[in-house]
């Protein structure tokens, strides 16, 4: 069994020979398929969704599921299938916020520090140890309740947390890239710092990067989760997945049933994400080892 | 070529680890100036007077400069003064020192178990890898991965505490007064925290095992008639070993921030309830006490891992 | 090739360009070079692996900064100009380096890629660089249809001339040609040389040629250094050192050359070069070359023998070049112009 794929220098630049041959796994079709479904699903939850997420009816509180509320109600009476789909919106949002933040601040970072070399080097490569050094959710927590608590806030908190990790690729992939020969060549009629950078060295770095986001959007959506699932992140009565565990947990010997399906969506976007990063990775980066 | 002395590996390391604390302790004491607005008027409350405001600014020094500030609270900390918790007036030490231990019981714990579990399933992977037996594992890992770490606690309780009985659903037991209470009570926690390590150590363990595996060297013992057995046990765990040191590292700073979460759901007295209390209520001298021990733990675990490595292998620590 | 007397279009003085590993240690790479190169000529420098010819080669063209001495690009240190006007300047000194597949950026088409120096310095629009690349494409043997691919669809022997078709549409004035056929398969090589023999002539181009192949240099070039450990050990017009080395390590090198003719005629005896290469961190005191040499007496062990001219326009570094005699090759007839041998060499004798 083979553990490395030899590279296939130079793919194809075109977009659909990219996706054909990407989508023939199986891995890649279902999750890509799901996400693409989930995100759908979000941006058509106000027509969608059979009641507002917001709707309380003490009447009808924890009941079980019926053909008027498919996932039963929790202990305000509002409907969990609701709540199940509006919060698919908040937990992308959040996901994506929170891996732009990172990308965004990382990314520049690590490719000056591995271009650069030098003090800036040192100096950026300290920042990455430094920050890495802090259990990620523990500073996301610190950072929430200095800025205050809230979904905005929180995924902020969490961009700044995952933005080491995207430096430190982004460094990594830039030392390699920087010492090819065509680099040597472009400079050697004249090419800027800026040209270089960003004609030779960002398209050359950006694959392994590509796959990390995927990765990160992964491990976002488990911190929003857990953030809100302690009362820091989506604040009620907005719906999120992990708030409705919090509560369903509450509730947890009356109904038990509440707390599965939640979970489930959480397990399954988190995997989604994962096998997508997974399956580019072979396809983007088989040398990579993972960080 | 020269010989690498040993004794400066963890001097060179050492050195390295310096400039990382200096950063990590500004990053905590800056945590309570990203404050939007004056942190006096934050920390006295909504429903503070003029007096109080100046109080507090007095007390914590908020008029002078933020170096000077700096420098005040670390050199308090390295004393062991991390100040009074807002709330309840209690020494910020003195919590730590309360709930730490019990913070550090389940990860410890979590990772016996991840690692006992975990590198087994790793090695049984390696060895028959490409068969259904490792696809199940790979698989398993993924799930492991992806887990919601509080919803496993959850479904544990739902089964375990509530159903079957077999371990209690909240609260921990005294360290020093009674060990196997505290164990018992510490369990489930552990097992939440732990699917998360075990699926991570798995998929190392095997990936590296393989690597070694089908290396050169490796089938040049082979072909020397060597058996497999011999191959697997001698050589190829030695050559994994610093991998899995290195991992052990990360896990241990992955299983802290996990523990924060957990431990909402089993009311388990940690860091974790600690810091989660704190935040919502604007406790900062509580947070930035957590969140400071926290990084110092993680610092020196890895400083001694790295050295470990260094000692196992002297090329590892060449970079 | 012709050789042309005219201006120095590159000297170097004192050169040296030295790496700092990781461990702390110094690699000389370049320790002390003396040399011009002449405008239209082809300087050819030939050195085993490790001789530093390629660390020369990127120092000619400013990729590397001298640590001393300096190398000036027609009676100019391009290193005293602003970073602009380097910029600027370095268009007139080109290099084809030898792997030709990595010196393109996989991700850029090909016409992109021999486009870009023009982008670069600006002027004319998109119509014109394109017209203009798609001229070079041409000159160097490559049709229009070659000017979307990308250089994974090309052959190395295609891919070098998009190199050179890149580096000659500034018009440059003197060309680094870094190992630039030796990835290349033997009867590409040939194509190749010929069409830097043609852009030669046509645009009046100064060829440093760096090589280890020793029948490759001494064909194309009017003259030769070769090179050892960081420094030159003899210098001069090619066709007289192939005919008559004046150092060891040059007759070393051309003795191992294979002759095409059956082993009863040939009249040249194989002189093996004992021992490894040393190190170019440590290279050995004195003559660095006579660790090697069937030569090698006490004082060359002392005392560094200078780079000296021996006769007019011939250089050596050997404290006998003037008394040693050395079997080199005829070219036209493939005899031995000078039956040499250890005897004839008495005083010599190890």
């Amino acid at each position: 069994m083979s553990l490395s794929v030899p590279q296939v220098r130079g793919q194809q630049k075109s977009l659909p020979a990219f996706l054909s041959r990407f989508l023939k796994d199986p891995k890649a079709l279902i999750a890509t398929t799901y996400l693409l479904l989930l995100i759908l699903l979000s941006v058509l939850a106000p027509w969608i969704a059979p009641y507002s997420p917001t709707d309380q009816n003490f009447a009808e509180a924890l009941a079980e599921p019926s053909t008027a509320h498919l996932f039963g109600t929790d202990d305000l009476g509002r409907d969990v299938l609701s709540r199940l789909i509006y919060g698919a919106g908040y937990s992308l949002y959040a996901s994506f916020l929170a891996v732009s933040i990172a990308t965004l601040i990382g990314a520049p970072l690590g490719l000056l520090a591995g271009f650069l070399g030098s003090w800036v080097d040192t100096v950026i490569s300290r920042i990455i140890d430094t920050l890495l050094s802090f259990p990620g959710i523990v500073l996301a927590i610190g950072v929430t309740g200095a800025l205050g608590i809230g979904l905005t806030h929180g995924m902020v908190a969490v961009g700044l947390v995952f933005s080491p990790i995207m430096a430190r690729l982004a460094r990594a992939q830039t030392l390699v890239v920087k010492n090819e020969l065509y680099v040597d060549a472009a400079r050697s009629f004249g090419a800027s710092t800026w040209r270089l950078l960003y004609r030779h060295i960002l398209p050359n770095a950006v694959q392994p990067l590509i796959v990390q986001i995927t990765l990160l959007l992964a491990m976002a959506l488990l911190a929003e989760a857990s953030l809100s699932f302690l009362g820091l992140g989506v604040q009620p009565p907005d719906p999120s997945w992990g708030g409705m565990l919090a509560r369903a947990y509450i509730y947890m010997d009356l109904v038990p049933a509440q707390m599965y399906a939640p979970g489930i969506a959480i397990l399954l976007t988190a995997l989604a994400f994962n096998a997508l990063g997974e399956s580019l990775r072979v396809y983007l980066d088989p040398t990579m080892k993972g960080l | 070529m020269k010989r690498i002395a040993k004794s400066s590996i963890a001097v060179r390391r050492l050195a390295q680890v310096v400039p990382v604390m200096v950063l990590a302790t500004l990053v905590v004491f800056g945590l309570m100036h990203i404050v939007p607005g004056d942190p006096a008027v934050v920390l006295a409350g909504d429903q503070a007077t003029g007096e109080r405001i100046e109080e507090i600014r007095q007390l914590y020094g908020f008029d002078q400069p933020f170096l000077i500030q700096y420098w005040n609270w670390l050199s308090d900390a390295m004393r062991g003064d991390l100040s009074q918790s807002l709330l309840s007036s209690e020494s910020v030490s003195v919590l730590i020192a309360q709930n730490f231990p019990n913070t550090l019981l389940v990860v410890v714990y979590a990772m016996v178990i991840s690692l006992v579990i975990g590198v087994p399933l790793g090695i049984a992977a390696a060895i028959r890898a490409g068969s259904a037996a490792d696809a199940a594992v790979g698989a398993l890992s993924s799930v492991g991965v992806a887990m919601p770490n509080f919803w496993l606690g959850m479904i544990l309780v739902s089964f375990f505490a509530l159903s079957l009985g077999w371990f209690p659903a909240t609260g921990a037991g005294s360290i020093t007064e009674d060990f196997p209470e505290a164990i018992w009570r510490g369990t489930l926690p552990a097992v939440a925290l732990a699917a998360g390590g075990i699926a991570e150590i798995s998929r190392q363990v095997r990936s590296a095992l393989l690597e070694v595996l089908s290396s050169q060297f490796v089938r040049t013992l082979r072909a020397k008639g060597l058996s497999s057995r011999t191959i697997l046990w001698k050589h190829g765990l030695k050559n994994i070993s610093v991998t899995l040191l290195t991992v052990t590292g990360l896990l241990f700073n992955r299983l802290l921030g996990g523990t924060v979460v957990v431990e909402a759901i089993f009311a388990y007295p940690g860091m974790g309830n600690l810091i989660v209390r704190a935040a919502i209520n604007k406790d900062f001298p509580v947070v930035q006490g957590v969140v400071l021990s926290m990084v110092v733990v993680v610092v020196l675990t890895n400083l001694i891992i790295d050295i470990l490595c260094g000692l196992i292998d002297p090329r590892v620590s060449q970079k | 090739m012709s050789g042309a007397e005219g201006k120095p279009l590159v000297e170097a003085q004192g050169l040296k360009v030295h790496f700092d590993t990781d461990d702390g240690e110094t690699v000389k790479a370049v320790d002390g070079l003396n040399f011009s190169v002449m405008e239209g000529e082809t300087f050819g420098v030939i050195g085993e692996s490790g001789s530093g010819k390629s660390t020369l080669g990127r120092a000619i063209v400013c990729l590397i900064r001298p640590d001393e001495g300096e190398i000036l690009h027609d009676g100019c240190n391009p290193f005293t100009l602003s970073a602009r006007d380097l910029r600027r300047h370095r268009r007139e000194y080109q290099i084809i380096f030898q792997d030709p597949h990595s010196a393109l950026n996989p991700r850029m088409s090909i016409i992109d890629s021999v486009l870009e120096p023009l982008e670069i310095i600006g002027g004319a629009d998109g119509e014109e660089r394109r017209r203009r690349a798609l001229a070079a494409l041409d000159r160097v043997g490559l049709g229009a249809e070659f000017a979307e691919r990308y250089p994974h669809q090309l052959s190395g022997g295609q891919k070098q001339r998009v190199n050179i078709a890149r580096a000659l549409i500034l018009q440059p004035k003197l060309l680094v040609c870094d190992e630039s056929v030796a990835a290349l398969d033997v009867s590409i090589q040939a194509d190749i040389l010929n069409l830097l023999a043609d852009l030669q002539r046509e645009f009046g181009l100064t060829y440093v040629f760096i090589t280890h192949d020793l029948a490759v240099v001494s064909h194309v070039s009017d003259r030769i250094a070769v090179m050892y450990l960081g420094v030159f050990m003899e210098m001069g017009p090619a066709e007289e050192i192939a005919r008559r080395p004046r150092h060891p390590y040059t007759e070393a090198l051309l003795s191992a050359e294979p002759l095409p003719l059956p082993s009863a005629m040939r009249t040249k005896q194989r002189i093996i070069l004992e021992g490894e290469i040393p190190s170019p961190i440590a290279p050995p005191s004195g003559c660095r070359f006579r660790t090697r040499c069937r030569f090698a007496q006490a004082i060359c062990a002392d005392e560094r023998p200078a780079f000296r001219e021996i006769e007019s326009g011939r250089f050596a570094a050997c404290h006998f070049a003037e008394n040693l005699v050395l079997q080199g090759e005829n070219r036209i007839s493939g005899k031995a112009a000078g039956r040499a041998s250890l005897e004839q060499n008495e005083g010599f004798r190890p």
